[in-house]
């Protein structure tokens, strides 16, 4: 049997099951909506308001402080990973510190985050910081360590100095680790502020879901799920392509 | 090296100790009293111990139900072409949704109660466990297969004796992944919605506006969770003896 057969084959199997389940009666409608069910939801969330918005609006406001958490992470983390790889004593003080936060699972500063900055912009971008933050100092950090020390003896013969060896020396060299690190800070972002957003938010797709849940209804938690997996590989996609122009650019 | 960071570590605590207002950040006297108050009396109906043991029986509950469905149907993909052509599409649809988003769906299915949070647990361990495992099977150089297919090992004995140990080291590192996952989301869980457990500790301090014990909760967290990682570590080395 060909293995394209067998693929169609599971994924037939997959939503005949659920389909079946869904359709003998065992389990409520509101419990397990069947797909085409949960397909009208999405759609019918796309044209009427629910909780306020449509799944568009609060999709972007999702998105909005993303981009906020996200930025932030990128813009702090890159330059202090950087400068950690270059500057000993600046390795030596932030690195303890460092290791000691990253142990602290960043839903965990939902509490914090709502007491310091609110529930409705602040809160949910200082979770998103706090998840996409690592990767971004790890990376940077390799990166900067992982130069080859050639160039970093050249750069000395010629006199550059500190700040210059950072920008002219470590940065691009370590572009190919630092774009890797932004994917994996991109996913951790992304799912941090689901995170926040059940727990603290009045708009936005993980309240959208909460809502959905505290009315019983699977297909709109559901709607949720899909819309959240959807943006989730666009923004992967996103920097997977980012990623291949630059090795591109580097041959 | 060593002077520097306790230097620092000396000025974190002195501007901790007068610098920062007591509303917004605990002084820490608040943050000792907090923690007395949690292990002596209790707080959120439970003591502290109680409310570790309660998450970290959850997790590993959960991870252990991961690790039993995911690794095996990792292995299987990784080994059979078959398999991984029948399993993989519907895996690739579930794999993008953030095990934190399965939260409300296992809340609607079953409640606010521990079956709950076991089953997410099981979706946030499954992925990873799924994924590095089949490949590590795909990282087993092909002459080692070809040499145990040319002394005809049985099917089972190919298993335990060349799949297993070679795709070893991949699958702790999805192990690993597995543990975090299954840490950030019990506690995500027990903030939306819980009756005991870390996580209940930090919602119930942040509806009293208690930062003190808001403080002594992520302590909890972060130090349970270098606990276990570290457990895993150890159970890392036993296991693969041949790689230390």
């Amino acid at each position: 049997m060909s293995l394209r057969l067998l693929s169609v084959i599971g994924l037939a199997t997959f939503f005949g099951l659920w389909t079946l389940i869904a359709l003998s009666g065992l389990v409520q409608p509101q419990f397990l909506p069947t797909p085409s069910a949960v397909a009208q939801e999405f759609f019918r969330l796309m044209r009427e308001p629910f909780v306020g918005y449509t799944l568009q609006t609060h999709l972007a406001s999702s998105l909005g402080r993303f981009a906020m958490g996200f930025g932030l992470a990128v813009a702090i983390g890159v330059p202090l990973g950087l400068a950690m790889g270059w500057f000993r004593t600046l390795d030596a003080i932030v690195t303890p510190l460092f290791d000691a936060l990253r142990f602290v699972a960043p839903i965990a500063w939902v509490p914090f985050a709502a007491l310091w900055f609110g529930t409705g912009i602040g809160g949910p971008v200082l979770v998103i910081f706090t998840g996409a933050f690592p990767p971004c100092v790890i990376n940077a950090y390799r990166g900067a360590k992982f130069v080859e020390p050639r160039f970093i003896e050249a750069a000395r013969m010629l006199g550059v100095g500190n700040v210059r060896m950072v920008t002219e020396v470590l940065l691009p060299a370590s572009v190919p680790s630092i774009v890797a690190g932004l994917r994996i800070s991109a996913g951790l972002g992304w799912q941090s502020l689901i995170g926040a957003e059940l727990i603290v938010a009045s708009s936005g797709i993980g309240y959208l879901m909460v809502k959905g849940q505290s009315n019983i209804s699977t297909a709109i938690v559901m709607s949720g799920m899909i819309a959240i997996g959807v943006v989730g590989v666009a923004i992967d996609v996103a920097l997977r392509a980012l990623q291949a122009r630059i090795e591109r650019h580097r041959q | 090296m060593p002077t520097v960071t306790a230097f620092l570590m000396s000025e974190v605590m002195t501007l901790w100790l007068f610098a920062v207002t007591p509303t917004r950040f605990p002084a820490p006297r608040e943050v000792w009293e907090a923690l007395r108050q949690i292990a002596v009396t209790g707080y959120a109906d439970a003591r502290l111990h109680g409310h570790i043991l309660h998450s970290v029986k959850l997790v590993l509950m959960g991870f252990a139900v991961a690790v039993a469905t995911g690794v095996p149907l990792g292995l299987a993909m990784g080994w059979s072409r078959r398999t991984e052509a029948l399993v993989n599409p519907a895996f690739l649809l579930i794999r993008p949704i953030p095990p934190l988003a399965w939260i409300p769906l296992a809340i609607v299915w079953l409640g606010l109660g521990d079956a709950a949070k076991v089953l997410v647990i099981w979706f946030a361990a499954f992925v990873p466990s799924v994924i590095n495992s089949y490949a590590g099977v795909r990282a087993i150089e092909p002459h080692m297969l070809e040499a145990a297919r040319m002394l005809g090992i049985g099917r089972w004995t190919l298993v335990r004796e060349v799949l297993v140990p070679g795709a070893a080291p991949m699958i702790f590192t999805g192990l690993r992944l597995s543990l975090q996952a299954c840490w950030t989301t019990l506690v995500a869980g027990e903030l939306i919605g819980a009756a005991a457990g870390l996580g209940r500790v930090l919602s119930q301090g942040a509806l009293d506006i208690f930062p003190a014990m808001i403080l002594v909760g992520m302590v909890g967290v972060a130090f349970a969770g270098g606990v276990m990682t570290w457990a895993l570590g150890w159970v890392e080395l036993r296991a693969m003896p041949w790689r230390r």
